[in-house]
């Protein structure tokens, strides 16, 4: 069954008397349990493709459908809601509450859900422990490392129980083991929890550890590779 | 809620050194507004306090004509009757009846207009300052033939000392010019310079006999124990007296009279100012605080913080700011106008300037507490205000733009 299915979306920018296609004419359907890794130049739309997925950017054409409901045609407000329901995001410089410990911005997403203290209580405590990161619970994102961030983000988007996490270049500044280290938890979220996961990257140790590979470039689709 | 307010709480102390300017400059805004009003109503006080108790009292009475010319015919009608009813009225605590001419005061070394005030000089001591305000020789206790009050702007002007002698020059009631010299026994210096230079006290039995009734008196005034009970005994006493006029100080002095009117104008006017300065800096730094963090409102919205919630964050941020300001800077205010409103701040400096306007050299700060609620609200109101903007300015931005921002 398609998680994500996009119809013929394009997206279509201006730029002084320019107009640039961010995307052109792109379909294509992502199943549960998949490890996506979006690849390609700067330019190519990566980033573009996975807002409009997202619900965070409307394609100037086209149909963005998950779970066989078009997102495209919700207003600003349904988007919201619809991406704290669904969405679990993951972004390039972390971007975690600053004024947040580690476990209240875990625990951020579900009390925007109207979840109760004792759920919020136990989810972000296992969720931190299955990043690694139980002992720095009471820590502020200033106080963790990059990597320790980045686990919290991860750690953050799982939170909502979403059906799918966009990563948005999630290892561009991690050093090498924070990078290993972060892809052995998502690869072993994939895994136990079925969860989908689709990152824009150009990080080869993420396009290694990935079982789809989409090479993007100039919005279009120039690859769609399965790995074993 | 609970998260959106501590957050809100948090971002507040993000950048304590900014936040500390914002809230020192609202603390040192509100203090300074409300000193200056407070010293404002201190000064209106003073002047108000010092003409009632030298020249205005609660009430006077006067006949009609009276007030126009100063014309020596001009007397209450039936004075004796007047005079029993003030005194068995209850609202009444003290009165004095007088004459009152308009004079030529000369010396060999000059000439003034001036107005000769005969008074009952014991009765007088009971509710005007001018016996307290002698400032050199005695009020009407040692000279027996025809000794006069006269002020220190007064003195200097016509070079008098005590022991001096002052010619009068006037109009009798059948036309007649009439001169009499008077001895000067007591020299007094109010809080008002112009009163000082335009006015001289005798006895009224010195220039009683001016006059074929020697009941004649050309003002009654009158202390009342309230100085809030005036309009009713105004009411009273015109109701008994047609033929007479009577009115209240407030009727005397309107410009006196709407002073404190004016100050709760002036208040608000001049703590508006204040505080529309201060909302600029609020905006200022509530903005800066929005366009530094963009990239978390981004994140925010992108992982589900609805709108509402951004714009009650931002609000919220704003609150706290002026919550923390508020009590420190009436507490500030307040402590200070206390103090000053016991020990008074010493004007003496400018006590000449002050005086051309009635006023005393101290000046005893006062401010009541529903100005402290009023400035509260106000100050509310302009924060809320303030945080619009600001928020407004959070809720355009573009999640997926805001998240790439620097």
């Amino acid at each position: 069954m398609n998680v994500i299915e996009t119809k013929n979306i394009s997206k279509l920018y201006k730029q002084a008397d320019q107009d640039i296609k961010a995307l052109n004419d792109v379909s294509i359907n992502f199943k549960k349990g998949e490890f996506t890794a979006i690849v390609g130049p700067s330019g190519s739309g990566k980033t573009t493709f996975l807002n409009t997925i997202g619900g965070l950017d409307s394609p100037s054409s086209g149909k963005v459908l998950i779970d066989n409901n078009e997102i495209t045609k919700l207003n600003s407000n349904q988007l919201i809601d619809f991406r704290l329901r669904n969405i679990g995001f993951v972004f390039q410089s972390y971007n975690l509450i600053p004024v947040l410990t580690a476990k209240e911005n875990v625990e951020f997403i579900m009390l925007m859900q109207g979840s109760s203290k004792s759920i919020r209580d136990k989810r972000s405590v296992e969720l931190l422990k299955s990043v690694g990161l139980d002992d720095q619970l009471n820590r502020r994102p200033n106080q963790l490392s990059g990597g320790q961030q980045q686990r919290v983000a991860v750690a953050r988007a799982l939170a909502s129980k979403p059906k799918f996490v966009l990563a948005d270049e999630p290892t561009a500044n991690l050093d090498s083991s924070s990078t290993s280290n972060l892809l052995d938890i998502m690869s072993r979220l994939n895994k136990k929890e079925k969860m989908t996961f689709i990152f824009s990257t150009h990080d080869q140790r993420v396009i290694d550890r990935a079982n789809r590979i989409i090479t993007l470039e100039d919005g279009k689709i120039l690859s769609d590779i399965n790995v074993k | 809620m609970v998260t959106i307010i501590k957050i809100a709480w948090r971002n507040v102390w993000r950048n304590k050194l900014r936040s500390l300017i914002v809230i020192t400059s609202m603390v040192l805004g509100l203090w300074s507004g409300l000193f200056a009003v407070a010293m404002s109503r201190g000064i209106n006080e003073q002047r108000v306090k010092s003409a009632i108790d030298t020249y205005l009292h609660h009430v006077q009475i006067h006949n009609p004509s009276f007030e126009y010319n100063l014309d020596i015919n001009s007397v209450i009608e039936d004075p004796t009757c007047v005079l029993e009813e003030i005194e068995n009225n209850s609202l009444v605590k003290a009165f004095s009846s007088r004459i009152i001419i308009s004079v030529m005061a000369s010396t060999a070394h000059g000439t003034e207009g001036v107005k000769i005030i005969g008074i009952e000089s014991e009765k007088e001591t009971s509710f005007s300052e001018i016996s307290q305000n002698i400032v050199k020789g005695n009020y009407f206790s040692k000279t027996k033939s025809k000794p006069v009050i006269i002020g220190q702007k007064l003195a200097d002007n016509l070079k008098l000392d005590i022991k001096k002698k002052l010619s009068v020059t006037f109009v009798d009631d059948n036309g007649d010019i009439q001169r009499i010299k008077f001895k000067v026994e007591g020299i007094f210096n109010t809080a008002n310079s112009i009163f000082d230079g335009g006015n001289i006290f005798v006895k009224k039995e010195d220039l009683i006999d001016l006059f074929k009734n020697k009941y004649a008196t050309h003002e009654i005034a009158i202390l009342c124990n309230n100085i809030d009970d005036s309009n009713i005994l105004k009411e009273n006493l015109a109701g008994l007296f047609p033929k007479n006029k009577v009115e209240t100080w407030k009727d005397i002095s309107p410009e006196l009279g709407s002073v404190q009117e004016i100050m709760v104008w002036f208040f608000l006017i001049f703590m508006s100012i204040i505080l529309l300065a201060l909302s600029f800096g609020i905006v200022n730094i509530m903005l800066m605080a929005v366009l530094e963090r963009k990239r978390e409102l981004g994140m925010l919205m992108s992982v589900g913080l609805n709108k509402t919630k951004v714009f009650l964050m931002i609000l919220f941020e704003t609150i706290f700011i002026s919550c923390i300001s508020l009590p420190l800077g009436i507490l500030l205010s307040y402590l200070m106008i206390s103090y000053y409103g016991q020990v008074g701040i010493d004007l003496s400096i400018v006590s000449k300037g002050l005086e051309a306007f009635g006023m005393k050299s101290m000046v005893y700060t006062d401010l009541p507490i529903d100005y402290y609620f009023r400035i509260t609200i106000l100050t509310l109101f302009v924060t809320l205000i303030s945080s619009l903007f600001p928020a407004r300015r959070a809720l355009k931005l573009d999640p997926a733009e805001a998240i790439r921002s620097l």
